[in-house]
């Protein structure tokens, strides 16, 4: 087979491991909306970058942590609802990205791919980021992880318990921005949220403890990445949408699971 | 309460949290080995005054002093986990931090959980959670318990049980109990002293002397107050006052120190 291919599934799988634990937290902590303000301010990254002549990657991932950085900051005034300042934030930046697409002619070609992915494009300077990052995230998210999964069921039990919980909070946002920048390459700006929490909801039924459901949606996402791949290739549909797809159909299938499978409900 | 070392003490606490004040003026301490209620009706500030002493929040005037090294086990008001998240108890018990396994196995007994620990927590009765998240708190080896309404969502008998059960750990580990609850005749027998609060300080002092202040009375009505006298009555005998209603004066506190020494 030709090498764009054993890239474009050596990217998705990459993306598709990280995105498993990452996407449990989005699931637990209930931040699939934050997921979506992230990766829509990430083509106002793609556009600065051009603007700027920047890597994209860069411009991305630099983007995605100012956003979290601004969330966290402005999460700390409670004259505004979360999901109303998330509202703003995310819809303002991607119509802001797209408005500014107009100036970048090349980009203007691009938009579709990097509205929905383009995993047939990556590069192998696409794959180091994937990997490198991918890498860099996972292991600092399993640092985190007891203190982080403590938080997640009572914040204010964690911090009497000892747990730096604005810290960690903040780390964790900036791990997740690296995380949705990374997982744009296959799924794209608009389904991107998608590929993190599907997984992890299809992973809930056939998880006992928070350790296996994270296993278990990162398995199933390369197993979506690669049905979404083989899909693309057999029926030439588009390649990020066939993975969501692919990703919604596991879904569907572990609820239809017989409840003695799962070992917790 | 003269010799006893002193874990925690807030003094003039304000706290106004959105320019609104939940709390005016209120002083609580804690000593070492005491259990203190905290009590007072539904938006009374109880919570705000909890977290303020666990550090949780900053008062906007007074102070908190918290001894050096202060070990704190608190069970919170409300904790629900999602069933989104797979967790058995044992998982949820050592998200409180790292326990031996001996340790681990004595605190479930004391709190009467043992056969729950491989059970995923949304499969664990009210009454059972709150004994597991007892257990969470004490494995920290706590020099004070904070309790925030621990008997919530529980049924009567098992309140009291709960209750019997708390005074048992404080006999036998020595630590200090901070109580919260709305309900004063069910922590009454178990209580060294009251802090009942609405918004401001109300009244403080052994549970008789308050459940006949007048403050006490304006918020719980006197037919609770009668009652809470009859109860606390029934535990009173250590100190031999006969079948007769206590006279009640400034003074009833050393009165309530001598019991605690007798029970259980």
């Amino acid at each position: 087979m030709d090498e764009f291919i054993w890239r474009a599934l050596a990217g998705g799988l990459g993306v598709a491991l990280i995105a498993g634990p990452f996407g449990c937290f989005i699931v637990w902590r209930r931040m699939a909306y934050f997921g979506d303000t992230l990766a829509h301010s990430a083509l106002l990254g793609v556009t600065l970058g051009y603007l700027l002549d920047l890597d994209l990657n860069l411009g991305i991932v630099a983007t995605s942590l100012a956003v979290a950085v601004l969330l966290v900051t402005a999460g700390r005034s409670q004259t505004l609802g979360t999901d109303t300042l998330l509202g703003i934030v995310s819809h303002s930046a991607l119509a802001l990205g797209i408005v500014l697409t107009t100036f970048v002619p090349d980009l203007r070609v691009d938009l579709m791919s990097f509205l929905f992915g383009d995993i047939l494009a990556v590069t192998r300077t696409d794959l180091l980021w994937i990997w490198g990052g991918g890498a860099l995230a996972g292991l600092a998210l399993l640092a985190l992880w007891r203190p982080l999964l403590a938080l997640t069921v009572h914040a204010e039990l964690a911090e009497v318990e000892g747990v730096p919980v604005t810290q960690v909070r903040i780390a964790f946002m900036l791990l997740l921005a690296i995380a949705v920048s990374l997982a744009l390459k296959v799924v794209g700006i608009v389904l991107v949220t998608s590929l993190l929490i599907i997984p992890a909801a299809a992973a809930r039924r056939l998880a006992g403890s928070p350790e296996q459901m994270a296993l278990a949606g990162a398995a199933l996402g390369c197993v979506a990445v690669a049905g979404g791949l083989g899909a693309s290739l057999i029926w030439d549909t588009p390649t990020g949408p066939s993975v969501v797809v692919t990703a919604s159909l596991l879904f569907l299938l572990s609820r239809l699971a017989p409840a003695r499978l799962s070992l917790s409900r | 309460m003269p010799d006893r070392e002193r874990l925690v003490e807030g003094r003039g606490l304000v706290f106004r949290p959105g320019g609104q004040a939940v709390l005016d003026g209120i002083d609580i301490t804690v000593d070492r080995g005491e259990i203190v209620s905290l009590i007072g009706p539904n938006g009374a500030g109880k919570t705000s005054l909890v977290r303020l002493v666990l550090g949780l929040a900053r008062p906007d005037a007074g102070s908190v002093w918290r001894r050096d090294g202060l070990v704190v086990g608190y069970v919170p008001q409300r904790l629900v986990i999602d069933p989104v998240l797979p967790l058995t108890a044992r998982r949820f018990l050592g998200l409180g931090g790292q326990a031996p396994a001996s340790l681990r196995v004595e605190v479930l007994a004391e709190v009467g959980v043992a056969h729950l620990l491989d059970r995923p927590v949304q499969r664990i009765s009210g009454g059972e959670f709150q004994r597991l998240l007892l257990a969470r708190a004490l494995l920290r080896r706590p020099d004070l318990l904070v309790l925030d309404e621990p008997v919530q969502g529980v049924d009567v008998t098992g309140q009291a049980e709960i209750y019997e059960m708390i005074a048992r750990i404080r006999e036998r580990r020595g630590c200090a109990v901070l109580l919260v609850s709305h309900d004063l005749h069910l922590v009454m027998a178990a209580t060294d002293r009251v802090v009942c609060i609405n918004r401001h300080l109300c009244c403080a002092g052994h549970p008789e002397t308050v459940s006949r202040h007048p403050e006490y009375v304006a918020l719980f009505g006197p037919g609770l107050a009668d009652k809470l006298a009859h109860y606390a009555h029934r535990h009173d005998h250590v100190h031999g006052a006969g079948g007769e209603v206590l006279p009640i004066g400034g003074d009833a506190a050393p009165a309530g120190t001598e019991a605690r020494h007798d029970h259980g």
